[in-house]
């Protein structure tokens, strides 16, 4: 039988949009069901992800995705950059996924983000991101702490190391 | 004590497992099985690993499979954090085990 716990995974959330908030989250708690120590380092727009005022309110990139299509009500409708950008466009995209990700029992972002830290999973702020954002620890949810890039190799030492 | 570790290992000779500890044969599934491969986890079992047991039992013979986490965690009164307590070292593959279902596939 597998020993459980030894394995630990950091991941390091970068982008803030909502269809790349989604992966990390998902490893992350997929890690703390199988037993597999979690952290997740929260880094530029990835920071949006565990922002209070923020969190609730991420949206889908409609621009400069080259296989952005109306899935899965119209898999093979591809929408092209330029239609991308037109107003409404984004609010309406992630308005579909929202749609589509309860339909699979998903919890929306900051529910999500309670779930895996209730799980046991580690969240932290980059520290230079949210200098440079002008946040402090309070603009954070509750159980994030706020981290610079060494003392998060630290923690990292011995893990497997995810970029997102 | 030893008396009840002696019982629990004689339950568990005619129990199948695959190589990673889950039962080949959900059917096959006792309350006593699941008393016995708990101790085997260094879990004693309470009223509230039930709820999660019987929960995760029931849904499995009304749907075919197991629930995710997350069902079990709206559908009863158990909590995220007390699942983890309750079942540590990985709350979906040791609550599988000792509920006699198979490997969690679930991503949630």
């Amino acid at each position: 039988m597998q020993e459980n716990g030894t394995r630990k995974l950091c991941i390091i959330a970068s982008k803030g949009s909502l269809d790349m908030a989604y992966p990390p989250l998902i490893l992350a708690n997929a890690a703390c069901m199988s037993g597999i120590e979690a952290h997740v380092f929260f880094t530029f727009w990835g920071l949006d992800i565990i922002t209070k005022s923020k969190m609730k309110k991420l949206k889908v990139a409609t621009v400069g995705n080259p296989n952005l299509s109306m899935a899965p009500y119209a898999p093979s409708i591809h929408i092209p950059t330029i239609l991308g950008a037109l107003p409404g466009m984004s609010a309406l995209a992630t308005w579909m996924m929202k749609r589509e990700i309860d339909k699979l029992d998903f919890p929306p972002v900051d529910e999500f983000i309670e779930m895996i830290a209730d799980a046991g999973a580690h969240l932290y702020g980059c520290k230079m991101s949210m200098d440079m954002m002008g946040l402090t620890k309070e603009d954070l949810v509750e159980p994030a702490e706020v981290l610079g890039a060494m003392e998060f190799l630290e923690v990292a030492e011995g893990a497997q190391v995810l970029f997102v | 004590m030893s008396d009840q570790s002696l019982t629990n290992t004689g339950i568990l000779e005619n129990v199948e497992f695959d190589d990673e500890g889950y039962m080949v044969d959900p059917h096959a599934w006792t309350p006593e099985i699941a008393e016995a491969i708990a101790a085997q986890l260094g879990i004693t079992l309470t009223d509230r690993h039930w709820v999660v047991i019987n929960f995760a039992r029931k849904e499995f013979e009304a749907n075919g499979e197991p629930p995710t986490l997350r069902r079990i965690t709206k559908q009863t009164d158990v909590n995220t954090k007390e699942l983890y307590q309750l079942f540590p070292g990985g709350a979906a593959k040791v609550a599988a085990k000792i509920a006699g279902l198979g490997k969690p596939t679930g991503c949630i």
